[in-house]
């Protein structure tokens, strides 16, 4: 079906959105935010994704509309590129290149047919601003190399470089110094700030902003300071007025549209407004969640957004109300969880705000839900030991929840808590079921559930360090009206006092396996019996697992030796074993496949195999650099079907790991060119548009006129395409005028495309008719009612729109041809 | 240096009255700064601020205001209801007149200073004309409702603007009628509803009418229509004082939580007219509240509760960065308050009301070098002298042999003889005194306590022989060339042969006392002299200026002397030019003739004239680090400076014989612990 490439590892989503400012488009109904490699651009209405403008081949650094067309935006990136696109359709329109690596890009208002970018010249921590002249030039691919320096020495950040009033003059900050150019009188002015060796005094600058309509220049501080610089074209009068509120750095910093009010924010996580530069005057927007790494308002004035530390963007209103929030993947955590399969959701679980559970939906790159485990205030200061969700496992069908949380204070008692969450279907929400304090003596190491669709009642099993595994099963609570359950210990079993480390549930559930120190121990399940012991030493399992499927007799464990054994149950013996260093060893729910991601120096490599056969299935070396953290099969909604016997173990799972530096990857058969050519150019801004009221009385309206000419085609079988349907039409019309060709040249298309091309048109009949003869033979006589009904309700004008699909109007056209025959008879019958 | 015991004197309980208020006189850069017991001070500020002229105060005498009029003569008002000038002279108050409405809130100068304004109790604002010799009331403006607290006239002088209790009146003062009242916002933060008192008003060229209120806010209206058009809340409690620059683009708020707010009119854009008052930079340099603040065309001058006199240069508007552009913070007075009767050791402490004698203790222990010597006997309080009549004390003295004490009010001159026996004190005063001894600046027992020399305010020295029973006048010396301008330091040499006398602006005159008849003056210098005092045998007068130089005189030979030649010759240290304080007492060690004694508020100082004087690359202040050095280092690097500062604050050191030293030390901690508590504020994180 598709065609065979390599089988390349991808990133998969699940990127920064809070790397750079978020931009908003001139009408505040579009944001645009740096995601990677890509732009994406949201909605600030409804919060979702309407394009992902793909092309750059490496990280976007920088995005701003274009101050000449509003309807254009520039991107830049570490490729070495600036590119011009047209978001409302998400067509890139040009591109740029500049041949060196791009880390900010502006583009002031005021100063035309120059854009200014810093870029990183010979030494290693020397950043210069330049000015870059794009030329005009109608091919597509511009080289752009005029550069032309204006201030060296800068930071890398675009957050410590902003332009002034009018584009008049630029400032950056670096250290303790603040540079003010001014491009009229082409003049430099520097301002520096003492070091401040005294307690709770840290001058160093850490962003900048400018005062859109007066010379004022707001600059923030490590030490939480907010300074307002004026006078600053004089080497001696200037001044600064200080505000003081953050405690720690102040993160960023915007001025509104007018300038009368300042926003700051850090990582209090509360956005401050300053009224009119008055230290009193001020306005809290408090608990947004994370830290603020990034502020920017809106053109219109309506909207602010703050980009935060949990890869989250808030779209603010004026008044300081949040108005949306965009979630991506939360990565600022350690993942002790690793990564899971919501069974119901099918979306990917892991750890995400701190004592938080993410659900995150992979098709659609977002979060789609949050569960709060901990339940607790969460105080961002460091040094503060918080509660940890340590492990957490779902049950086969998604029903039941068990996570565990723990705090563990230096020289303090460990805290462990277990809890069990119950998924109710009316509120489509997991209840807190079940609590357990002090589920263990010592930390938990592994839990699993036993709960197929035909028992009773679903098991779950924990291990500890303290050398125990404890079963709890589901049983009634003691309620007079026995309709609560509730979780309890049904069962502590141990092994020569040895911590226990893993366990696992056959796939029939009868046979559990429990892995201590060096030793793998099986226990029937109904009897909480030992049956056999396990061990190949030396060294302590760390992955255990069985086959699935066909292999279901196999078990594997890994040991920190080096060593993939497999046992085979029936025969209580190692059916084989190799050396490799496995972090990693997950089987496919889906097939009899495991795949163990082993690490060396060199990388990481994947195999996957069957437990049955000594040959792996398909090996894939160094898949990426650092250590992979955990992996995950998600079930494919469509099952692929590749040929090549390398990827049929990705027909019906996609495989998904996290490495070290939390890069959330995949593998993925297409290749590069085509999934960096834009998918879909249709994708119709319009359709992700807010569903006012308004929307509904005329969106009504046009699908009924939609509708009733199709209706009046079947009738009258003529076929006439709609506007739509023509392609050279919806192209006219869909898009932008500023890429089009000449009308003279559009003209002949135009036309030719109203004409009805009657050859061609007979050549598909043919076909069509046979097929439909056939389908129809086989067809009972409910579906004459159907249309027969179709036909009254036409003369009622009273159709609904969705029976009609506008592709099938040639084949309907021969039905109703056909029934017209049929029609008659029936007719006369009556 | 050589080494000394050390009495270290802790109990002298001087607390710094608090100020109420400062007024600069921009044509002589000089500053009033009156203090809540009714004293008046002069300092100069181009003579590196330092305290020139002292008017002791009143028990019935509180200075609400004092200002400047008529170029530079000093009026202050208060809620005795009196208007006083004070004349800067012979300081001493040249007359007094009643305001005839109830006690006096504020009092304002116009532009041209010919003109007093004065805010009553009743409400009223009185004009006052300033005649040449005297103030005549010219007539009353429109009577208010309420006290008026704060007045500031229009740079035009036509209007007047009066703050008073929640609203601020704008007065036309031809007509004399109300043209504007602007009503404050009674809204207070706190839920109560309480008045809004404005304690300050300023009134710009532009119409704009500044306000400082109660609830701490900094207000700026429109006089013409009476509108509100900014407003800066500065603190939760009360904004208490504002100045505005003679340019009128820089002000200065101060605030009851001691924070002194800069003011600053800065243009929005570079390019155009249009400009804002922005609030710039905070400074805290007190804990108390702000009672005053003034604007000088280089600093920001601010006093309050705690003392303090702040002097903050602006920085932007310093040209050189010199002495000038630091920080200075006016604690202590840069007058003697100490008196020492070497031979018995005994010490006299003048407070404002009362005079306190104490013994120094005693030792028989010998330690080593720092050590600290257990006392054999403790430090006794033998006597207090509490002031007579209203009028707080404004010099007094010790004789050395410790039998005369005599201290003198603004208008009476007391003296006593004391019999100090077996511990026991007895105290008789003289009755009978000269007239001419009753308006006294200052007062000098010669060195054998047989004369007593007293400068007294017009400008002439008296010389009076002690005896048992009376006293005997000697001799007057009446000033030269018919100056009248007081003559407060007074300098004797032990062999009784000389006399020198400084005045502030008049130099340094030597009287003969042999001959009583004037000996000489000593060369004129632009700086007010701070201490002066006369070498034994040699009679050499050594002079400290205000900008920290130091002359030697030689009396006999009416010239500088080789050395005081050679120190100019060769330059100061940097670093003692720089010092903040003026030397306030020179002494001289009897057996080392090269060596002079001197001090100032922050070090101790033996200046050693046989030795080498140190140029700007030697380190100044090397006592300590030359101690540990090698014998071939401390020789090459010592110098004739040998500075200690282990004694700080040092209010007073003198020499009591060969090897021992008194030194008056009054930590600030101890100060601070006296003052009421602060207004108590909100700490992060605490």
């Amino acid at each position: 079906m598709v065609a065979e490439e390599n089988l390349r590892v991808v990133r998969s989503g699940g990127s920064k959105l809070n790397f750079r400012r978020a931009v908003f488009s001139a009408d505040s109904k579009y944001l645009f935010c740096v995601s990677g490699d890509f732009v994406k651009v949201f909605s600030t209405a409804t919060e979702g994704c309407m394009y992902v403008l793909q092309g750059h081949s490496n990280l976007v650094t920088g995005i701003q509309l274009n101050p000449q067309n509003h309807l254009q935006l520039y991107s830049c990136s570490l490729d070495g590129t600036v590119k011009l696109w047209d978001f409302i359709d998400g067509i890139l329109i040009k591109t740029f290149v500049v041949g060196c690596k791009l880390y900010a890009f502006f583009a002031p208002v005021h100063l035309e047919d120059s854009v200014f970018i810093i870029i990183n010249k010979e030494i290693p921590d020397g950043f210069q601003l330049a000015s870059l002249k794009l030329p005009k030039s109608p091919s597509q691919e511009v080289e752009a190399k005029e550069l032309s320096f204006v201030l060296d020495y800068i930071n890398q950040s675009p957050k410590c470089t902003a332009f002034g009033r009018e584009g008049q003059y630029v400032v950056a900050a670096r250290d303790l110094y603040l540079s003010v150019y001014f491009f009229k009188k082409k003049k430099t002015f520097r301002f520096s700030l003492p070091s401040g060796n005294k307690k709770n005094c840290n001058n160093i600058f850490t962003c900048v902003a400018c005062h859109p309509k007066e010379d004022c220049i707001a600059t923030g501080h490590q030490d939480g300071r907010i300074r307002l610089w004026r006078n600053f074209n004089d080497n001696k009068n200037y001044t600064y007025t200080s505000l003081h509120w953050h405690h720690d750095v102040v993160m960023d910093l915007a001025f509104s549209i007018e300038g009368t009010s300042l926003l700051s924010g850090g990582r209090e996580s509360v956005l401050v407004e300053w009224r009119g530069g008055i230290e009193k005057n001020k306005e809290f927007l408090p608990r947004l969640g994370g830290t603020i790494e990034h502020i920017s308002a809106s053109p219109g004035g309506d909207l602010f957004c703050t980009s935060h530390s949990d890869n989250k963007i808030m779209i603010i209103h004026r008044n300081l109300e949040v108005s949306a929030i965009i979630q991506g993947l939360v990565k600022d955590s350690v993942v002790n969880t690793g990564l899971m399969i919501d069974p119901r959701t099918k979306a990917l679980v892991m750890n995400g705000k701190p004592g938080h559970l993410q659900f995150y939906s992979l098709q659609n790159d977002k979060q789609l839900y949050n569960l709060d485990i901990v339940q607790q205030e969460y105080i961002n200061d460091p040094g503060l030991v918080h509660i940890e969700l340590m492990k957490a496992a779902f049950s086969s069908q998604g029903k039941w929840l068990a996570t565990v949380e723990q705090r563990h204070e230096k020289d303090a008692e460990l805290e462990l808590q277990m809890k069990l969450w119950e998924f109710n279907e009316q509120q489509q929400g997991f209840i807190l079921n079940t609590r357990i304090n002090m589920p263990h003596e010592d930390h938990v190491t592994a839990l699993c559930f036993s709960d197929t669709e035909n028992s009773e009642t679903p098991t779950l099993v924990t291990t500890s360090k303290d050398g125990h595994f404890k079963v709890w099963i589901l049983t009634d609570d003691s309620d007079i009206y026995k309709q609560a359950v509730g979780w309890t210990c049904d069962f502590v079993g141990s092994y020569h006092n040895y911590q226990a480390t893993n366990c696992c549930f056959s796939e029939d559930e009868s046979l559990l396996a429990v892995s201590f120190e060096e030793i793998i121990t099986i226990w029937d399940s109904a009897t909480w019996e030992l049956k056999c012991t396990f061990c190949q030493r030396p060294g302590k399992i760390k992955n255990l697992c069985f086959g699935r499927q066909t292999c279901c007799r196999y078990l594997l464990g890994t040991t920190e030796k080096s060593f993939l054994c497999c046992w085979n149950l029936l025969t209580c013996a190692l059916e084989w074993s190799v050396q490799l260093n496995v972090r990693v060893l997950e089987p496919d729910p889906n097939s009899d496949n495991i795949a163990a991601v082993s690490w060396s120096s060199g990388g990481s490599d994947l195999f996957v195999f069957k437990p049955s056969e000594p040959r792996p299935l398909c090996i894939q070396k160094s898949i990426c650099r650092e250590k992979v953290q955990c992996a995950v099969f998600v079930p494919r909604d469509v099952p692929e079907s590749f040929i090549s016997e390398d990827y049929q173990w990705l027909n019906k799972s996609q495989f998904y790991f996290l490495n070290e530096s939390q890069d959330l990857m995949t593998f993925s058969t297409k290749s590069p060119e085509e999934k960096l050519t834009p998918s879909s150019k249709q994708l119709i801004a319009e359709e992700s548009l807010p569903t006012t009221p308004f929307y509904f009385l005329m969106g009504k309206h046009r699908r009924q006129q939609e509708t009733n000419p199709n209706e009046m085609m079947a009738n009258e079988l003529v076929y006439h395409p709609s506007a739509e349907d023509i392609p050279a039409i919806s192209e006219l019309l869909q898009t932008p005028a500023h890429v089009l060709p000449s009308a003279s040249f559009l003209c002949s298309m135009f036309v030719n495309s109203l004409l009805i091309s009657k050859g061609t048109k007979s050549a598909e009949e043919i076909p069509d008719d046979i097929e439909m003869e056939n389908e129809k033979a086989t067809d009972d006589s409910d579906e004459e009612n159907d249309l027969s009904e179709k036909i009254q309700n036409a003369t009622n004008d009273t159709v609904t729109g969705d029976e009609i699909i506008p592709q099938l109007s040639k084949t309907q056209e021969k039905e109703l041809r056909k029934l017209r025959k049929v029609d008659y008879s029936w007719m006369c019958s009556l | 240096m050589g080494e000394f015991k050390v009495h270290r004197v802790r109990f002298f309980n001087y607390v710094p009255v608090g100020i109420r208020c400062v007024a600069h006189n921009h044509q002589s850069n000089k500053l009033a700064v009156s203090r809540v017991d009714g004293s008046i001070e002069i300092y100069n500020l181009a003579a590196n601020s330092f305290q020139e002229k002292f008017f002791p105060g009143h028990e019935g005498r509180s200075t609400e205001a004092v200002c400047w009029a008529k170029g530079q003569r000093l009026f202050g008002a208060g809620l005795g209801g009196d208007i006083i000038e004070y004349d800067l002279e012979q300081l001493s108050v040249k007359y007094s007149v009643d305001g005839f409405g109830g006690p006096i809130w504020s009092m304002a100068a116009d532009p041209s200073g010919s003109y007093l304004a004065v805010g009553c109790e009743d409400g009223s604002v009185k004009l006052f004309h300033v005649t040449p010799d005297k103030i005549q009331l010219e007539r009353t403006l429109e009577r208010q409702k309420g006290r008026i607290l704060s007045l500031s006239w229009h740079p035009s002088g036509t209007h007047i603007a009066a703050g008073s209790i929640d609203y601020i009146a704008v007065l036309d003062v031809n007509s004399g009628s109300t043209t504007q009242k602007m009503l404050m916002d009674k809204r207070h933060p706190g839920s109560q509803r309480r008045r809004c008192v404005v304690w300050g008003v300023a009134f710009l060229s532009d119409g704009t009418v500044v306000s400082t209120d109660s609830a701490g806010m900094v207000q700026f209206w429109d006089s013409e229509t009476g509108t509100l058009v900014q407003t800066h809340p500065l603190a939760s409690s009360d904004a208490l004082s504002i100045a505005v620059a003679e340019k009128e683009d820089s002000m200065v708020v101060g605030t009851a939580e001691g924070t002194v707010f800069h003011f600053q009119l800065i243009p929005s854009r570079s390019d155009s007219k249009q400009s804002r008052w922005v609030r710039t930079k905070p400074f805290q340099h007190h804990t108390h509240d702000v009672r005053s603040v003034a604007h000088s065309p280089t600093a920001l001058i601010s006093g309050g509760v705690d003392a303090h006199l702040v002097i903050r240069p602006l920085m932007e508007k310093v040209e050189v960065k010199s002495y000038d552009a630091a920080l200075r913070k006016v604690t202590f007075p840069h007058r003697r308050l100490i008196s020492c009767a070497k031979k018995v050791q005994l010490l006299l402490f003048q407070f404002p009301q009362r005079l306190e004698l104490w013994r120094l203790g005693d030792t028989d222990a010998a330690g080593k070098n720092e050590d600290i010597l257990p006392l054999s006997r403790n430090a006794e309080h033998l006597l207090q002298l509490k002031k007579k009549g209203p009028e707080n004390i404004c010099c007094s003295c010790i004789s050395p042999c410790g039998s005369w004490i005599a201290y003198s009010t603004a208008s009476r001159f007391y003296l006593y003889r004391m019999n100090y026996e077996n511990n026991s004190v007895s105290i008789k005063r003289v009755s009978k005194v000269p007239k001419f001894l009753n308006s006294t600046l200052q007062i000098l027992f010669s060195a054998d306590s047989t004369k007593l020399f007293v400068a007294s305010n017009q400008g002439s020295l008296h010389a009076v022989q002690l005896s048992e029973g009376a006293l005997k006048h000697l001799h007057t010396f009446h000033p030269q060339s018919g100056t009248l301008e007081a003559m407060p330091l007074l300098a004797v040499s032990p062999d009784g042969n000389w006399l020198a006398a400084a005045g502030m602006s008049s130099g340094v005159s030597i009287y003969d006392l042999k001959h009583l008849k004037p000996h000489c003056t000593v060369p004129a210098y632009n700086f007010p002299v701070t201490a002066l005092a006369i070498a034994p045998d040699t009679n050499n007068l050594v002079i400290a200026h205000s900008d920290q130089q130091i002359f030697e005189f030689s009396i006999p030979q009416k010239q500088y002397t080789d050395w005081s030649r050679k120190v100019q010759k060769h330059g100061l240290h940097y670093l003692w030019l720089e010092r903040d304080t003026p030397i306030t007492h020179i002494t001289f060690h009897p057996k080392r003739p090269t060596h002079i004694l001197l001090h100032d508020t922050y070090m101790f100082c033996i200046i050693d004239k046989s030795m080498p004087l140190p140029d700007d690359k030697t380190p100044l202040f090397n006592q300590l680090s030359l101690r540990e050095a090698s014998e071939n280092v401390r020789r090459r690097h010592a110098h004739a400076f040998k500075i200690s500062k282990k004694f700080q604050p040092l209010l007073f050191m003198d020499l009591l014989d060969e090897g021992t030293l008194v030194a008056v030390e009054r930590p600030l901690e101890d100060i601070i612990a006296q003052l009421p508590p602060p207004i108590k504020r909100k700490k992060f994180g605490t």
